[in-house]
């Protein structure tokens, strides 16, 4: 399986749990769910982001879906839902 | 065209804004504004538990604009309005600062006021803010409410923020 490289963002509450805000990451998935699931096999910090978890995701800053396409240096959001205003 | 969305640290001041948004416009016949400031939910219960010290807010920046600037898009889409202007406040801030604040120019009071209230809407669940309040319990990441999305689906989209999956 070819390697993609990507940027992953963590922001609130999963940014504390992995103790950290970004980092890139040579990813195997070829969507944004698939990249959740992988990041699951990290360890116990990065259960924050189990399918149970409240956690809404975005791609090249857009919200996005489960379903949509990762793409060689794209850009991967990961945080709770959302609390402004 | 003035500049429309601005995340800072700093206040700011709702009179300035408006002039400005409205400066030498005699088409404008309504300016509608909506300001949200830090509860003390102390305040309102008296129950010492519920003290709100001061709160911190974190955002995903360029997200935040962009996210921001597309729901101004999508305002114009449903709103016949002039102009809007939103602020949006980050970092530390205590009881009764501002944190956002939401300003739309139109000919009539209907459509700023019916503008304003979407955009209000579309931010609270589609920006990428988040709040955490310190308490004298410690400090907690503010949960998204159930009740903003169902703001939201009064405009007839889809909520997609405390109630997705």
């Amino acid at each position: 399986m070819d390697m993609m490289l990507v940027n992953l963002r963590y922001f609130a509450s999963i940014r504390e749990a992995l103790g950290c805000g970004s980092e890139a990451w040579h990813t195997a998935a070829r969507t944004v769910g698939d990249l959740r699931a992988e990041l699951l096999g990290r360890g116990d910090a990065f259960q924050c982001l189990a399918a149970d978890q409240a956690v809404r995701m975005a791609l090249n800053q857009a919200m996005c879906q489960p379903s949509d396409a990762l793409t060689p240096g794209c850009e991967v959001g990961f945080f709770p839902p959302v609390t402004g205003g | 065209m003035s500049e429309r969305v601005s995340i800072q640290i700093e206040d700011f001041n709702l009179a300035h804004e408006i002039d400005r948004l409205r400066q030498s416009d005699a088409r404008v016949g309504a300016v509608c504004s909506f300001v949200g400031t830090v509860r003390d939910t102390r305040a309102l219960t008296g129950q010492a538990q519920d003290e709100v010290q001061s709160m911190a807010l974190e955002h995903y920046p360029g997200m935040t604009e962009k996210s921001i600037e597309a729901m101004i898009d999508a305002a114009h889409q449903r709103f016949d309005f002039f102009q809007a202007r939103v602020i949006h406040r980050i970092g530390q801030l205590g009881p009764t600062d501002q944190i956002v604040m939401v300003a739309v120019t139109s000919a009539h009071r209907g459509e700023s006021f019916k503008a304003c209230e979407f955009l209000m809407d579309y931010l609270k669940t589609q920006a990428p803010f988040w709040k955490k309040e310190h308490t004298p319990q410690g400090a907690k990441w503010v949960d998204a409410r159930i009740t903003d999305d169902q703001a939201l689906a009064r405009w007839g989209m889809e909520p997609t923020n405390q109630t997705a999956s």
